[in-house]
């Protein structure tokens, strides 16, 4: 079965069983290898994508329902500018990954949480990156990272602020 | 017999393109001796490493180990840089081909085959030498913390001042001027006198046609530029944004995907199978039954039962096609085996004490008992754990017309390289490996068995085959740190002193030395017993240094406690001839503000484990909310000698502990029916940020010969965590995991 994905602001067509998770489709179909396979079961975070700017666990989400809808992996977190997203260059700044496995998944969970909490507390980051996890054990240097990240981004965007309203109403 | 030529130590060569390639294959510790570190029994001082520089005076290190996150590629350029006075802007790191030039063994047997005049005295040394390589360095190990101690110290170093100095002399030599007045500063040769100055590629080609010095006068550490700054890793930019290859990103032109299922109980064989609703899935290819393989090894070595494979056009078909399989098993009478029986085969076996061997024996244990005023008595116990890589365990193989081409990430590359061979039936020449970044390898990436599917199934069906484990099946067929029971009994006397220390364990692998405790105990009785299953065991980070740091560190604990003395102090007085070991325990206190008060329901635990040559405190700081475990911070005191690269040890630490953390409170793997109950990790937990402690991470550079970083960070991790929670609830958990026995708080500190 034929289907239309609009990954990292470009439409593909893929050609798969519609109970294919969104994990394999991307990997195998559309060669972005940075979304990770870790456990199938949505219980490590390795696989982490955006789907209209939340964090989804592309492992267990069938393309069947995802047509219309923009994903965003790795590979598009920086847009389409050559300087890295300032989640990136924390990461380098804070020396986070070590085996870096699990680091594409990380990014994407604290991405979408800046998105939609750009000055997150300790608590707020603690929950959002909850269902990442790090065999490697980098959770202290991940907390300061997201830190360093929300203070050089940019003021807020109109989109947050409308994020925030809700999340505050 | 022919001459002990300097090319078995050193060997120069020069590149197309005119750049230089320098190798340092053998190198005695000892210069005045060059005998004498073979004469000390440790093979670990055999080493193997190059460098090149090229004609953009770019220098490039070619590291024989893999990557896995442990920082090593970065840190060993640096031990390397630093000795050639390198500018560490134009230094770049490759990983050593799988090949047997990178070999370790191969080296040195070629070393020995050369032929060399020996006096016949040292012959019974050299036939050591060949046992020493065979046993300890399987071709290109990455294990046993041993890359920057070993490789770094007595290759990197070595082959980076031996190519300085031959770079000086081809300078020399051109420019009129003696090699002593020729000095060197960020890759440029520099003759102040004349004003004279070139970059190190000018003389590269010059350089490469000398014979090496094998023993180079090394830096001081007063003289150091690179060793001991932090520079930011090679590795990490390609990990934030995706790009880094990890082996499952390979992609080879017409490849399928495979998953498998081995059968549950280990050494099992499939009794009957029906594939038809597997076959009947779409995009299923093939399902194939691979044999009962083993591979042998001396690092690594394995026997594992039958297997099902599904091949697909994908994963997701593959693994529907797994599950779509009926399969019989024949357990071969494993089939009623439980982690009961076994733990209670344990207790047995300890008890009968059969063909007990002994670690350490020291004064008389019956005098000391008989004169102790009180007798302490304990039982510990832990589960088998998994390793849990973060990447599910994977390979691709392309084997076609009599040859095989891999990729895996893996921590024994040439090891992996000759299993695979071996179970092809081919030669090592047939087999081109390609070593890729690891998602993880805590040992588990030192058994090939994952790799040798790969190649059986790419034969069978005649494509290339991507494997991919499930983790389920990752979980259920792991070679587990094997599950022990540890026996205690400690003599003290009127005032407390340790009088005497006798220990009986189950289960011994490596370190030898693990058991050991540093303390000044007179008598000292202190032995094993072996009592197999049929689970398999494996290296889990650390190996037994994780369970006696549990073992050892609680008892001392208790000890401590029965004398009626501060747990810090009791060990404080009993390592006054360890004065390193003081030293790290002292400054754990220290930095942990030990002697200032907790508040009530909080408590604090310390542990001390030396490991890898390197010594490391913990102190765990908690505090019992709602009457549940809260870890507030963990403070972590390493001396390594000298830390190479200061971050990435405090980064090792930092993981060691996590690592280490995650065992003591979830990990458990439990048997039932002869296999494995636990498939992910909803079952199988790891520590997740928000129960996560702050850790604090302080190094001691005492000087010492360099230890390793990657493992000691977790051996008294448990035992610092188990102690604190004593001080906080008076309640003392002789048995892992933790959370059977305390409430853990998921929420962690606010």
């Amino acid at each position: 079965m034929t289907k239309k994905l609009r990954v990292n602001g470009v439409e593909h067509t893929v050609d798969v069983d519609p109970s294919t998770p969104l994990l394999w489709v991307l990997r195998e179909q559309l060669e972005l290898t940075g979304t990770k396979f870790g456990c199938g079961i949505a219980q490590c975070g390795a696989c982490t994508v955006m789907i209209e700017g939340v964090a989804v666990r592309s492992c267990i989400m069938p393309v069947a329902n995802l047509e219309g809808r923009d994903i965003t992996t790795i590979e598009g977190l920086a847009g389409n500018t050559q300087t890295p997203h300032p989640l990136q260059q924390a990461w380098i700044d804070h020396q986070v990954p070590q085996c870096g496995y699990c680091q594409s998944g990380q990014l994407m969970s604290a991405a979408a949480l800046l998105k939609r909490n750009p000055q997150p507390t300790d608590a707020d980051i603690n929950n959002a990156m909850e269902g990442n996890i790090c065999r490697c054990g980098m959770y202290d240097r991940i907390r300061e990272a997201i830190k360093t990240a929300a203070e050089a981004m940019p003021e807020t965007t109109p989109e947050q602020e409308i994020a925030k309203e809700a999340d505050n109403g | 017999m022919g001459k002990w030529t300097r090319r078995a130590f050193l060997s120069a060569g020069v590149l197309a393109g005119g750049g230089i390639l320098v190798g340092v294959a053998l190198r005695p510790g000892n210069r005045n001796d060059a005998l004498a570190p073979f004469v000390e029994g440790d093979g670990q001082k055999l080493v193997h490493a190059y460098i090149k520089i090229d004609q953009d005076n770019v220098v490039t290190a070619i590291i024989p180990h893999s990557e896995m996150g442990q920082g090593v590629h970065t840190a060993l350029a640096q031990m390397l840089a630093d000795e050639l006075d390198a500018d560490w802007n134009l230094v770049r790191v490759e990983e050593a081909p799988a090949i047997g030039d990178y070999s370790l063994y191969s080296v040195g047997r070629g070393f020995l085959l050369q032929g060399i005049d020996f006096p016949d005295i040292v012959i019974p040394t050299i036939e050591g030498v060949m046992m020493m390589l065979s046993d300890s360095l399987d071709l290109q190990v990455t294990g046993g913390s041993m890359s920057v101690r070993v490789t770094g110290t007595y290759g990197m170093r070595v082959a980076g001042a031996a190519t300085r100095d031959m770079l000086k002399r081809a300078a020399a030599k051109a420019w009129g001027v003696s090699e002593k007045e020729i000095t060197t500063e960020k890759s440029m040769l520099i003759h102040t006198a004349t004003s004279r100055r070139a970059p190190y590629a000018e003389f590269a080609a010059a350089a490469a046609e000398m014979t090496p010095s094998y023993t180079p006068k090394l830096k001081e550490i007063k003289d150091y530029k690179l060793m001991g700054q932090h520079k930011p890793r090679f590795d990490i930019p390609a990990k934030v944004d995706g790009s880094a290859k990890f082996a499952l990103d390979v992609r080879v032109p017409g490849m399928v995907y495979a998953t498998v299922k081995r059968a549950p109980v280990f050494g099992g064989t499939v009794k009957s199978l029906d594939d038809r609703a597997a076959r009947a899935i779409e995009g299923v290819l093939d399902v194939v039954t691979l044999p009962v393989t083993s591979a042998d090894m001396m690092i690594g070595g394995f026997t594992a039962g039958e297997v099902v494979a599904v091949v697909a056009e994908g994963y997701w078909a593959a693994q529907r096609g797994l599950r779509a399989l009926d399969i019989q098993w024949d357990n071969k009478g494993n089939g009623a085996v439980s982690s009961a029986d076994i733990a209670a085969q344990h207790q047995r076996d300890i008890e009968a004490g059969a063909d007990r061997k002994s670690d350490r024996s020291t004064g008389n244990i019956e005098d000391a008992f008989a004169n102790a005023d009180t007798i302490l008595d304990a039982d510990y116990t832990i589960p088998y754990l998994a390793h849990t890589c973060m990447e599910p365990l994977n390979a691709t193989a392309d084997y076609r017309d009599g040859q095989c081409e891999i990729w895996v990430g893996c921590q024994n590359p040439l090891g992996f390289r000759r299993a695979v061979a071996d179970v092809l039936g081919l030669n090592e020449e047939q087999v081109t490996f390609h070593n890729l970044l690891m998602g993880g390898g805590f040992g588990r990436k030192s058994r090939p068995d994952w790799a040798m599917q790969a190649a059986l199934l790419s034969k069978a069906v005649g494509k290339p085959v991507q494997l991919i484990w499930s983790r389920e099946e990752d979980v259920r067929q792991d070679f587990y740190r094997p599950a022990s029971r540890s026996v205690f009994r400690a003599g003290l006397s009127q005032d407390g002193e340790l009088l005497g220390w006798q220990n009986t364990y189950v289960n011994k692998q490596e370190p030898a030395e693990a058991p050991l405790i540093p303390y000044a105990v007179e008598a000292q009785d202190i032995g094993y017993v072996q009592s197999p299953s049929h689970v398999p065991w494996g290296a889990w980070r650390s190996v037994d240094e994780s369970m006696h740091g549990f073992f050892t560190e609680s008892f001392i604990d208790e000890c401590a406690v029965a004398a009626g003395k501060d747990p810090y102090e009791y060990r404080a007085n009993m390592l006054k001839a360890h004065p390193r070991h003081l030293a790290v325990l002292n400054r754990a206190a220290e930095e942990a503000g030990w002697s200032a008060p907790l508040g009530l329901g909080r408590g604090r635990g310390i542990a001390l484990k030396e490991s890898f040559g390197s010594i490391v405190a913990q102190v765990a700081e908690i505090s019992i909310m709602n009457e549940q475990v809260v870890i507030d911070r963990m403070v972590a005191v390493i001396d390594p000698g000298f830390a190479v690269a200061p971050d990435g040890v405090v980064a090792q630490i930092e993981s060691g502990i996590i690592y280490g953390l995650t065992a003591a409170i979830y990990g458990e793997i439990t048997i039932e029916d002869g296999a494995v109950q636990q498939s992910n990790f909803h079952d199988y937990p790891a520590l997740r940020m928000t129960a996560s402690p702050v850790i604090e991470t302080h190094i001691i550079n005492s000087g010492y010969a360099p230890g390793g970083a990657g493992e000691p960070g977790t051996p008294p991790a448990a035992s610092a965590l188990a102690n604190a929670i004593y001080a906080a609830t008076g309640k003392r958990l002789r048995d892992l995991p933790l959370n059977k026995h305390i409430a853990f708080a998921e929420g962690g500190r606010a």
